[in-house]
C-alpha cells in the first residue's frame, strides 16, 4: 500500500536501530513514552521493542480513546442504550468494555437494547434519517482525531434539522492528559513520541509547553516501523544535545498549525468542561469536551437522564496503574488470566489501541530477559 | 479509532464528500477538512473523514532521510550498491 509500505523497510528499521545504539550512553535508563496507543501497537506488531537499544524502556502512555473512558460512562451508555425510544451508535470497539456492573453494551444488546456499530458518526446520523420513529444516540469518544468527525456531524444535524439525533459526549482533549502524566511525581519521562494523528488536528504547537516548562524533547511520529524508530532516534539526538524542542517526524501529514477547518469546527461546536474523569489518571481539569450551548438539542445529557456516577476500577485490574506507565500489563495479577481479550476485566484489553491487548496480541506475555 | 488509513481520492461528490480509493476498497469519506483535495491527491481518513492531505515532498522527504541512513549503516563496509542502485 503507498504511503504504507516505503516505510517497513527492513534495512532502513536495522540502520536506524544500528544508529540508535551509538545515541546512548552505556548503562543509562531513558524513559520514553509514545502518547498514543497506535504507536504502542506498531511497535509490539512490528517488533520494535527487541530493535531498541536495552538502555531505553518504553513507557505506554494515555492515548486510547477506549482506555481512559472510566466505569461511570459506560453505564451511562448502557443506561441510554437501555431506554425503548433508543438507538446507541457506537464505535465498535466500545461494545465489549465492561461497566461498573461488569457489564457491557455488547450485553445490553443480547439483552434487547438496540445498539449499533457505525464506522462513523455521519453513519449514526444517517441512522436518525433512516428510522425518524427512533432516538439515534451516537456515543461520542476519542480524542481531538475523531472529535471534528462529531463536530462536522453535529453541524449537519443542525443544519437539516434533524431531530431525532444526540451525541453522549465522551471527547477528550490530549494537552492536558501530558500535563498529568509530567506533573505526576511517580512518573518520570525523558521524551515523548508525539501523537501522530492527534497532531493532524491540533498541530505541533499544542506541546511546546512539554519543552518551555517541563524541559523534555517531543518528536510527532508517523505510525510505520522505521517512524517509530526514526522517532526514537531523534528524541535520543535532542537528549544526547541537552535540548528539550517539539520535532515533527510526520511531516508528511502533520502540519504546525494543524487542520484549521477541524480546528474551527471543534471551537464551534464543542466547550471545555471544568474537569473530566479518566480512568486511571483521576479528574483532569479542563480535559473533556461537552456540547456547546448553541448545540443544547442535541446533547444527550440534556435531552436524557444518565446516572453520572462515579464507579471505582475493580481491584484486581491494574488499567490505572499501566496508562500512568506504573506497571508493564504482564505485571498485573490477571493478564492473561481472568482477564483477555474475550472476556475482558480492564478497558486496556478491550481496545485494539490498549497495552494490554497489545502485548497479549503480540506475545509479551512476561519480561523479556 | 485513532488509526488512520491513507486513500486516493477518485472523484468529488457534492456535500463536502468524495469517492476515496483505499486499495481497491472504495468508500464515501467527507473532505470538508480538505477543501484543497482534488482527485488524484492521498489523504488519510479517521472514521469517515479526510484529516490531510498526504504531502507528497514530505512524504519522499523522510524516506530519502531511510535511504541515507541504510546508505550510512552499509558504506563502512565499502558496499555502495545499495546506494548507487536507490536510483
Amino acid at each position: 500500500m503507498k504511503y504504507v509500505d516505503e516505510y517497513r523497510d527492513g534495512r532502513a528499521a536495522k540502520a536506524i536501530a544500528a544508529e540508535l545504539r551509538t545515541l546512548v550512553r552505556p548503562g543509562s535508563h531513558v524513559k520514553l513514552m509514545e502518547v498514543c496507543g497506535g504507536h504502542t501497537h506498531a511497535i509490539y506488531r512490528h517488533g520494535l521493542d527487541a530493535l531498541l537499544p536495552g538502555e531505553v524502556e518504553l513507557v505506554h502512555g494515555p492515548g486510547c480513546p477506549v482506555c481512559v473512558i472510566p466505569l461511570g460512562r459506560v453505564d451511562d451508555a448502557i443506561c441510554l442504550a437501555e431506554r425503548p425510544e433508543v438507538t446507541l451508535a457506537s464505535f465498535g470497539d466500545m461494545l465489549r468494555v465492561p461497566g461498573g456492573r461488569r457489564r457491557s453494551l455488547l450485553e445490553a444488546k443480547a439483552r434487547g437494547a438496540d445498539v449499533r456499530v457505525v464506522y462513523s458518526p455521519l453513519d449514526a446520523l444517517g441512522l436518525a434519517v433512516a428510522e425518524p420513529e427512533r432516538e439515534v444516540v451516537f456515543f461520542g469518544v476519542g480524542f481531538e482525531t475523531t472529535a471534528p468527525a462529531t463536530a462536522l456531524t453535529l453541524l449537519r444535524a443542525r443544519r437539516e434539522q434533524v431531530r431525532n439525533f444526540s451525541v453522549f459526549c465522551n471527547h477528550v482533549l490530549i494537552g492536558p492528559a501530558l500535563r498529568a502524566i509530567l506533573d505526576s511525581p511517580e512518573t518520570q519521562i525523558d521524551g515523548f513520541v508525539g501523537p501522530g494523528h492527534v497532531s493532524t488536528v491540533i498541530g505541533t504547537r499544542p506541546y511546546d509547553f512539554v519543552c518551555s516548562e517541563y524541559h523534555r524533547p517531543v518528536v510527532v511520529a508517523g505510525f510505520e516501523p522505521t517512524d517509530i524508530l526514526q522517532a526514537v532516534a531523534m528524541l535520543l539526538r535532542q537528549l544526547r544535545d541537552g535540548r528539550a524542542e517539539v520535532e515533527n517526524e510526520y511531516g508528511r501529514v502533520v502540519r504546525a498549525e494543524g487542520n484549521p477547518a477541524a480546528l474551527a469546527a471543534l471551537a464551534e461546536v464543542f466547550a471545555v468542561r471544568p474537569d473530566f474523569e479518566w480512568r486511571g489518571l483521576g479528574a483532569i481539569p479542563r480535559s473533556g469536551l461537552r456540547i456547546a450551548d448553541a448545540f443544547a438539542d442535541w446533547d444527550a445529557e440534556r435531552r436524557f437522564e444518565v446516572p453520572g456516577a462515579r464507579i471505582e476500577d475493580p481491584k484486581a485490574c491494574r488499567c490505572g496503574d499501566v496508562l500512568r506507565g506504573l506497571a508493564k500489563p504482564y505485571e498485573c495479577g490477571v493478564f492473561g488470566t481472568a482477564c483477555t481479550p474475550e472476556q475482558p476485566l480492564g478497558t486496556c484489553m478491550v481496545s485494539s489501541e490498549g497495552a494490554c491487548a497489545a502485548y497479549y496480541a503480540y506475545g509479551r506475555h512476561r519480561r523479556v530477559a | 479509532m485513532c488509526l488512520g488509513v491513507p486513500g486516493q481520492i477518485l472523484e468529488r461528490l457534492d456535500d463536502g464528500l468524495a469517492k476515496v480509493d483505499f486499495t481497491g476498497v472504495r468508500r464515501t469519506v467527507s473532505v470538508a477538512f480538505t477543501p484543497e483535495a482534488e482527485p488524484g491527491d492521498w489523504v488519510l481518513v479517521h472514521v469517515g473523514f479526510a484529516l490531510a492531505t498526504i504531502d507528497e515532498d514530505e512524504a519522499r522527504a523522510t524516506l530519502d532521510l531511510l535511504g541515507e541512513a541504510i546508505a550510512a549503516e552499509l558504506e563502512p563496509a565499502g558496499n555502495k550498491l545499495f546506494q548507487e542502485g536507490r536510483g
